[in-house]
């Protein structure tokens, strides 16, 4: 897998060149270069928002289609538990379940199964206090980027806990090659995703390692087929095996509850984020023991791949519990299980620092200064970057030119002006004087 | 290039929502040169603490601040009423901020002492009616 992909990618044809995702992108990642927009890979975190605003449906979210199951004997379906919300009126986690047998899965496993182990482990972490408060949640892979991207500092306080994806998968196939007796690589693992970041680290796990995945289909690539499928059913099979605890990570702040704790923080959305780690950094709330942060509003509901409102997903998920049993999966050791744990630490990324040199970093940005003072300070976008600041760094790190700021070309354009009618009353003087 | 970045922010009178805007912006660029998130860390809440004085007893001001390949230097200016006993100013807990600016939870008497225990270096400069230039240092080593 290349190391460098993202679950973005551009439609050229469609894509204007206007530049409503270079304005929205959390990490100012995309450029408009040549009138078509960009995305600088090692700075993109996977969270989608460019998806979201573009007006022409050129920024597209790359995912799996159902065809990716063909030619594996055993295909299973790996469940995000974001899924029940976005049914209307669904009172069983089973009618989804069976309906995904129906359309051509042999076997269905919710990641909420891991989730409600990885809420256990995490319970014993925290009482273990072999870290520094507060601990960041693992889960969200666009988060943790972040993290590594902008906020290195907090890196050693991501959960050591590797994501409920993860673990499900490796228990899913587990589970069926003790059922089937088939050899593993007949299986096939088929993560059901809500979001990019997802589907990119299920492709190209750097942050948990690898995951075992075969192919990451996006909720909304399934969702019209599954519903049909959900009202035609006679027969409902007892599959779901997930409690209260792990079906609610779907949702704002269900991975907190877990923990029984009242000092907990919860924040979706990327802005949101952005602005409680920067808080976190400076040490302001010295008694928050963990903090559950995700990228998009509402959690995970309100991921890019799914199809409904994220707050009606919500409301929906909060009504499905209420009546599940609080967990139904439970670690069988005293500790936390080796496999359950990520296998490297998590380490900051280079990606925002100028220069590596401080000499060299301070000239760059004096540099930046300069030009900066040249601008109008509208940012505008017409340029291509997101701002005037992040134009004044691309001419002084040599992505752009003065030229390519539409102010600096009136300028000049008015400037020539002048000078060539001032030129033109020097001829017509010089006419008139020889007339004389 | 031995010149030194300069940075300049303006400080709004009586105006607490947007005080801690200019420690912010050090702290990004600061960040951005690569500068250890300890050091970072500190430079912010000294400037933080003297923005906040600003603001409470000067009718705002001006922040420079010098970035340099060793240190970065500060010079918190006003035209407020001047500090009259610097001595007493900088024990903690000594405050003369009003009541109101009290409710608001400011004013506890630490400013200056946190100034003085987070910077390398800390003159204060002051005389009374005309103003006071708050000047800090950092070292980055």
């Amino acid at each position: 897998m290349d190391k460098m992909f993202h679950a973005v990618r551009l439609d050229s044809d469609k894509c204007t060149g206007c530049i409503n995702c270079i304005k929205r992108c959390p990490t100012g990642a995309i450029r408009i270069r040549s009138g078509k927009a960009k995305v600088l890979k090692e700075l993109c975190i996977d969270c989608g928002e460019c998806i979201r605003v573009c007006p022409t449906h050129a920024m597209k979210a790359v995912y799996d289609h159902l065809s990716i199951t063909e030619g594996y004997e055993y295909k299973i379906a790996l469940l995000s538990p974001t899924i029940f919300g976005q049914i209307r009126n669904l009172e069983d986690l089973d009618y989804v379940m069976t309906a995904f047998k129906k359309i051509g899965f042999d076997d269905v496993f919710e990641t909420s199964r891991a989730a409600e182990l990885i809420s256990e482990a995490t319970r014993k972490y925290m009482n273990s206090k072999s870290y520094e408060y507060p601990v960041i949640s693992s889960a969200c892979p666009t988060v943790v980027k972040l993290i590594q991207l902008k906020f290195p500092d907090l890196c050693s306080h991501v959960s050591p806990i590797k994501s409920p994806m993860q673990i499900a998968a490796k228990m899913a196939r587990e589970e069926a090659i003790n059922k089937t007796g088939l050899d593993t690589e007949k299986i096939g693992v088929f993560y059901i995703s809500p979001c990019t970041s997802e589907v990119t680290e299920a492709k190209n796990p750097i942050i948990h390692g690898e995951t075992g995945i075969d192919g990451v289909i996006g909720i909304c690539e399934v969702y019209h087929q599954l519903v049909a499928t959900m009202e035609k059913l006679d027969k409902v099979d007892a599959i779901a095996n997930s409690g209260l605890i792990g079906v609610s990570w779907a949702i704002d702040g269900g991975e907190s509850a877990a923990l029984m704790s009242s000092h907990y923080l919860f924040a979706g959305g990327i802005e949101n984020v952005m602005n409680v780690l920067e808080e976190i950094e400076e040490k302001k709330f010295k008694r928050l023991h963990f903090v559950e942060l995700r990228a998009c509003d509402a959690g995970c509901v309100g991921g890019i791949l799914t199809v409904k409102n994220p707050f009606m997903a919500k409301a929906r998920t909060q009504i499905l519990r209420k009546y599940l049993p609080v967990s139904m999966n439970h670690l069988e050791t005293d500790g936390i299980p080796t496999e359950m744990l990520l296998g490297a630490s998590i380490n900051p990324v280079e990606g925002m620092k100028l220069s590596d040199n401080l000499f060299d970093a301070l000239a760059i940005m004096q540099k930046i200064d300069g030009i900066e003072k040249k601008l109008p300070g509208l940012d505008c976008g017409a340029c291509g970057s997101p701002s005037c600041k992040t134009f004044a760094e691309d001419v002084a790190l040599g992505y752009s030119t003065e030229n390519d700021c539409v102010f600096i070309m009136r300028d000049q354009v008015q400037h020539f002006a002048k000078q060539m009618s001032l030129l033109g009353m020097n001829l017509g003087e010089n006419r008139a004087d020889d007339n004389d | 290039m031995s010149e030194a970045v300069k940075l300049t922010y303006d400080v709004s009178a009586d105006d607490f929502t947007h005080a801690g805007e200019a420690s912010g912006a050090i702290k990004r660029t600061l960040k951005k040169l690569g500068i250890d998130m300890e050091i970072v860390r500190r430079v912010s809440i000294a400037v933080y603490e003297g923005e906040i004085n600003m603001v409470i007893h000067a009718n705002g001001g001006v922040i420079e601040a010098e970035i340099s390949p060793s240190c970065i230097e500060i010079w918190l200016k006003d035209k407020g009423p001047g500090i009259k006993d610097i001595e007493l100013a900088m024990q903690e807990g000594y405050s003369t901020a009003r009541d109101h600016i009290r409710a608001l939870g400011f004013g506890a008497g630490m400013g200056l002492p946190n100034i003085k225990k987070y910077t390398d270096d800390m003159k204060i400069d002051t005389e009374i009616g005309v103003g006071t230039t708050v000047y800090m240092k950092v070292n980055f080593t």
